[in-house]
């Protein structure tokens, strides 16, 4: 299960964000400062994927902006890691250039 | 997947766009970027150049002041509005609280045009949650635009449900809903599945009666519809794999037409076909095929093919993951990436290493455990997670319980983990730990050694004054010296006594450590003469301020005062012994009997007070059958609940308050254990036995030694390391590392074969019932279990070939189809449809579904006979006049080829269901040795054998044979299979199956109003649900009538507008029904001491009750 879905700069602002799991708004804040922070500290050569808390972390980079998925135990994180893919795929195709 | 990529695309619009309504998307000039002009745009703007947070924060203030005005304000137009709801998503989405716009949001979606309309939903889907109270205010539009001609508003009104919904309004729009599965849109059947699946999982009862129609959209021409209703089916299969299993068929059908790229281009993802949609269908075959190698066999070769077309390689490290889970199957498949793993376990990230671990976890053997502890041991001691933390730690010991090649290594290992694991380990570790020192295995010498090994290690921690053991160590570390401290000859317990007494005055120590320590003194204590330590003590805690300690101080100064008591309290080594504990109370029946005698109100249990408070609040009236407590306890007999001792009736106790009182015993006798004993003192005796019976052969460690030795000296990493060269170095840590692995297909490394069980056998017991019982996430079973099941498959396999053999024929039947003709949907369903004519020509099977039925039909071996027979005065068989009194149904025909047809006729006798299967001979000669025989069915039992011959039939003739069944397993809806074979000029056989309804195995209960109340009380499982009644069956009583003609209940009694109904599921599980009128609704209200079996009949209930 996709827990939630965000696009963050490397500033750490959020520019996107979508919860598939209801989480209180000044929890978002901090959650997604978190997330960030884990995902800025690692390097190209590290997999794109996070063990955080009890779930896991998908992400990947498109120049400065990170896309970020949370999923749970059962999701598969190579699948997910291409959704992210497709889903950029499809922006990119939308708004002709992103 | 694709419904998240498009509840995800449908937020974009809204934050990015600003959009002319005449531009649809990919239209020219780049739709939907952000203009210029727009207030989000500029807003998004002046926010990215801020430069802190503090800026930000003041800006977006700003923004929602001004905002809040303008959404209050009456003039503001729709049009404004909807822009306004768009900044106020961008507001909320950094994190501050908009929510005086959430009424507005909502007014939105309720009143403006299309486009505001869909702003208003993004915005309501955005800013509430399912339990959010303004969602209420929702449902009135979603229903209204759920029924409007517009299919953008239909689809908007979809979208919505199937993001948030409030459970309790399901019933509002589940109708609309359900009508939208037959929409000729393919876009809108995709949603209303989207939305039953939302509803399925919040509220999966309320969906219950529309299970077939999951399957049709199955079925669906559109892979956008079927692809849907897979999310419902992985979900449903999750929780009962074996009510599927007959659609496997159709999922490898399915799978095999992604695979083979049958699906349109759109869903192809960098040229893989549907990548996704393959994952889900290969979750859900993984769920089917588990455990079951008969349904597994119809997978193998759309897997393979699968697999092959896969091949295009995912080139991440991270592809160690699904390394990982192939070699659950095979290790030597690990063998082949031996350089990669060791690279990976020196790979500079983190994440990559744990998994590296988790990979030579599952490839743990006793010949490499050493190096793969010390691996791990080194992780952990970096690693300062604490989910991380647990998790390795549980792996750890499991490790080190079931491959520790010796006894001092045990220890420490252990030992290791207890002290870096800390406080944060699972509990069931250091239970482990000291269990399976306690309980011991065969050699008694091996034992006392590595009890002995324990204690004197033990000491040698204490040795260290300042160090600061984690509580769980401590525990751990009083019980063995309380235990097996004597066993150690040459420390005098004095030694012992004064390091514990020392701990005790520690302030880091808690209060419960103490608890164990003192535990550990008075076993000590027991076994020495005289002790000034113990006298001290005494002292000491005899007026402390801790309660328990100060309890310990006395119970140990009387016991000090009487050795003789002490040393029979307090047994060397008895810590497994069974204790015998009086779970009924029997000794307090005299108190009971007293006090009632006194006047003083019977015992009752918790729920039962609760009860009777609700049914006053709710002026429900249970009193004229709640508390007149008859003599005769029959039906608590029925419940299975009565005590096993039988209390005494003095104390005036139901079947239902003798468990409460053994549950009470239970805690006590914990209690009674634990301040003597510690924790384990009191050990289930009866699982270990089962563990001992279970795996006979054990390895000991005396035997297991030897064979150690040979090994390449069980090279330790540090000797490893001291190697000079790096390649080298890896060489060897691999060879430590995959050590023993080929053994099973015969290509060891190292050219032996593994020698390593288990050494503490009896571990693995235990490991199983934990991971039954709590889902946890050790998978450790995998590793340890791949052996015997390679070994048992292939005997399955012979063993059931006929079973086999049916379903191959049923795949190849469907694979047959699909070559025939693309649009396989179609061709199914329109063989579908060709079975429900068939069907209503002799309409006689009535209750069964019509997808069940048609299965029937659709495998049935070849149509043309039948065409063949119709035209043939056909053979009627008909029922024994003894049956023919009884309730029973029509004769349905079964199959039939040119020589046999089968009729079945279903008798509902009372004490089981009774199958009369007819077999008519066709031919003009007699048919030798004609044999029937059922399939094991998983919810059907079978009363006597299953199988049944007729040793002749006489030409033109029929004979007839009958099987009681029961219902094994609750199901709405069971098929129970079977084939006929007969020897003509060949062998020939004939598969049938018969569909079998829960409503099969219900019989009326008769019981009076007493018994009833009684009953009900006693019974836990609830189910409550309203149910509209429709305007044929507007009384109480005619409903209930329908209840009892339909579903064969028992009315009990009827008073005002309440009526109770009783059945029972054969052979004698009850199920009650409370049933009340209100307002057009009839509330039902189930009990039964079976939990699936009220879910069950509330299904059927909302069935007849929708038909009449």
């Amino acid at each position: 299960m996709i827990k939630f879905f965000l696009m963050v700069n490397k500033q750490g602002q959020t520019r996107l964000s979508k919860y598939y799991e209801h989480v209180e708004i000044n929890k978002r804040t901090m959650l997604e400062a978190e997330v960030i922070k884990n995902c800025l500290s690692r390097s190209k050569d590290q997999c794109s994927f996070i063990e955080y808390k009890d779930f896991k972390l998908v992400y990947r980079q498109y120049a400065a902006l990170f896309v970020v998925v949370g999923i749970n135990e059962t999701e598969n994180e190579m699948a997910v890691y291409e959704l992210i893919h497709n889903f950029v795929e499809v922006l990119d195709k939308y708004f002709s250039r992103v | 997947m694709s419904d998240v990529v498009e509840r995800t695309l449908s937020v974009l619009p809204g934050l990015l766009g600003q959009h002319d309504l005449g531009a649809g998307p990919g239209g020219a000039g780049g739709p939907g970027r952000v203009s210029a002009t727009s207030r989000l745009g500029s807003l998004i703007r002046s926010i990215t150049a801020l430069t802190s947070k503090h800026e930000e924060e003041k800006l977006i203030q700003q923004e929602l002041t001004s905002l809040k005005a303008t959404v209050s304000a009456p003039t503001t137009t729709l049009r404004l509005m909807k822009e306004c709801m768009v900044r106020l998503i961008y507001c909320e989405m950094l994190g501050y609280e908009s929510s005086f716009g959430y009424i507005h949001a909502i007014k939105l979606a309720q009143q403006g045009n299309l486009l505001e309309k869909r702003v208003g939903y993004l915005a309501v889907s955005l800013f509430l949650h399912e339990n959010h109270e303004l969602l209420l205010l929702l449902v009135n539009t979603v229903v209204k635009d759920l029924q409007s001609t517009n299919l953008v508003e239909v689809c908007m009104a979809l979208t919505v449900v199937s993001q948030i919904f409030p459970r309790e309004m399901i019933p509002a729009v589940l109708p609309l809903i359900e009508d939208k599965l037959q929409h000729s849109k393919e876009i809108i059947r995709r949603k209303a599945v989207q939305a039953l699946y939302k509803f399925y999982l919040i509220a999966p009862n309320q969906v219950q009666h529309i299970h077939d129609k999951f399957r049709k959209a199955l079925c669906d021409r559109d892979a956008g519809v079927m692809a849907a209703s897979l999310h419902i089916y992985l979900q449903m299969i999750k929780e009962n794999s074996s009510g599927y299993k007959d659609l496997t068929g159709s999922f490898v059908t399915i799978l095999k037409q992604v695979v083979g790229g049958k699906l349109p281009i759109d869903f192809n993802y960098h040229s893989v076909p549907a990548p996704w949609l393959q994952i889900q269908l290969l979750r859900i075959l993984g769920l089917l095929g588990k455990d079951d190698p008969r349904t597994s066999e119809l997978m193998y070769d759309v897997l393979d093919e699968s697999l092959r077309r896969a091949e295009i390689n995912h080139n991440i490290t991270y592809g160690l993951k699904a390394l990982t889970y192939v070699i659950q199957q095979d290790p030597n498949l690990a063998l082949q990436h031996q350089m990669t793993i060791i690279e990976c376990l020196d790979h500079p990230d983190p994440i990559i290493k744990r998994e590296t671990l988790e990979l030579l976890y599952r490839i743990t053997n006793g010949q490499n455990v050493i190096v793969i502890v010390q691996k791990m041991l080194d992780y952990l001691k970096e690693s300062k997670e604490e989910y991380a933390i647990i998790n390795l730690v549980g792996k750890i010991a499991e490790l080190a319980e079931k491959y520790a090649p010796d006894n001092e290594w045990f220890i420490q290992t252990m030992n290791a983990v207890f002290s870096v694991g800390g406080d944060v380990v699972h509990p069931d570790i250091p239970n482990n730990f000291l269990r399976l020192l306690a309980e011991g295995f065969d050699d008694g010498k091996e034992d006392d050694q590595l009890r002995m090994y324990a204690v004197q290690s033990y000491l040698a921690l204490l040795e260290e004054e300042d160090a600061l053991y984690p509580q769980k160590f401590l525990q751990v570390m009083s019980w063995v010296l309380g235990e097996y401290s004597s066993l150690v000859a040459d420390v005098d317990p004095e030694v012992i006594l004064t390091k514990l007494h020392s701990l005790l005055k520690k302030t880091f120590v808690t209060s419960e450590t103490k608890v164990w320590i003192m535990a550990a003194v008075t076993k000590i204590a027991s076994r020495t003469s005289c002790s000034k330590t113990v006298d001290k003590l005494i002292g000491e805690f005899s007026n402390s301020l801790d309660t328990y300690m100060r309890q310990y101080a006395f119970e140990l100064k009387h016991l000090c005062e009487d050795k003789a008591l002490m040393k029979t309290l307090l047994p060397f080594d008895a810590s497994c012994n069974d204790m015998v504990v009086d779970a009924s109370l029997s000794f307090l029946d005299g108190f009971v009997a007293e006090g009632l005698g006194r006047g003083a109100a019977p015992y009752k249990p918790h729920h039962q007070r609760q009860e009777e408070k609700l049914s006053q609040e709710k002026a429900l009236n249970f009193e004229p059958y709640g508390l007149s407590f008859a003599s005769s306890v029959s039906s608590s007999g029925v419940t299975g609940r009565q005590s096993p001792t039988g209390l005494s009736f003095g104390s005036d106790t139901s079947g239902n308050s003798a468990e409460t009182g053994h549950k009470e015993t239970n805690t006590l006798k914990l209690e009674g254990v634990r301040k003597l004993w510690g924790k384990e003192g009191y050990l289930p005796k009866k699982e270990n036995k089962v563990g001992k019976e279970n795996e006979p052969q054990t390895v000991s460690c005396g035997s297991l030694l030897p064979g150690q030795a040979g090994d390449p000296p069980a090279s330790r990493s540090d000797q490893v390391a001291s190697l000079s060269e790096e390649d080298k170095e890896k060489q060897q840590l691999a060879s430590t590392l995959f050590i023993g692995l080929g053994s099973n297909a015969g290509v060891s490394l190292m050219g032996k074969a593994d020698t390593a069980t288990q050494k503490f056998k009896r571990k693995s017991k235990i490991n199983e019932t934990q991971n039954s019982e709590e889902d946890s996430d050790f998978q450790n079973s995998g590793a340890s279990d791949f052996g015997p099941l390679l070994d048992t498959v292939p005997i399955n396999m012979e063993d059931c070939e006929g079973n086999i053999h049916t379903r191959l024929r049923k795949a190849s039947l469907c694979s047959s189809d699909i070559v025939e003709d693309n649009l396989v949907f179609e061709t199914s369903q329109s063989l579908k449809k060709s079975g429900l004519d068939d069907r209503l020509s002799d309409s006689m099977l009535s209750q069964s579904s019509l997808f069940a039925d048609s299965n029937i039909e659709i495998f049935q071996p070849s149509p043309s006979a039948q065409c063949e027979s119709a035209s043939k005065p056909p053979l009627v068989p008909s029922l024994p006049e003894e049956l023919e009194e009884l309730n029973h149904s029509g004769v349905v025909e079964l199959c039939q080829s040119d020589a046999l047809a089968l009729h079945l006729c279903k008798v509902w006798t009372d004490d089981s269901l009774l199958l009369t299967v007819f077999v008519s001979n066709k031919t003009a000669s007699a048919l030798n040795a004609v044999n029937l025989v059922f399939e094991e069915a998983e919810h059907f039992q079978i009363l006597e054998s299953p199988t049944y011959q007729f040793p002749v039939i006489e030409a033109q003739s029929v004979e007839c044979c009958q099987k009681c069944v029961w219902m094994d397993k609750i199901c709405t809806q069971g098929i129970l299979s079977g084939s006929v074979n007969y020897q003509s000029e060949m062998e020939t056989r004939l598969d049938f199956s018969i569909t079998l309804s829960l409503l099969d195995f219900i019989r009326p209960m008769e019981m009076t109003t007493e018994d009833f109340g009684k009953l009900w009380l006693s019974l836990s499982n609830d189910v409550k649900q309203n149910i509209k009644m429709s305007c044929s069956q507007d009384s109480l009583s005619a409903a209930l009538n329908t209840l009892q003609q339909k579903l064969k209940l028992h009315i009990v009694d009827i008073i005002g507008n309440e009526g109770i109904l009783a059945c029972q599921l054969l052979p004698s599980v009850p199920c009650l029904l409370h049933c009340r009128t209100h307002s057009g609704m009839l509330a039902l209200w189930f009990r039964s001491p079976c939990s699936a079996l009220p879910d069950g009949l509330l299904y059927q209930c909302q069935k007849v009750m929708e038909e009449s």
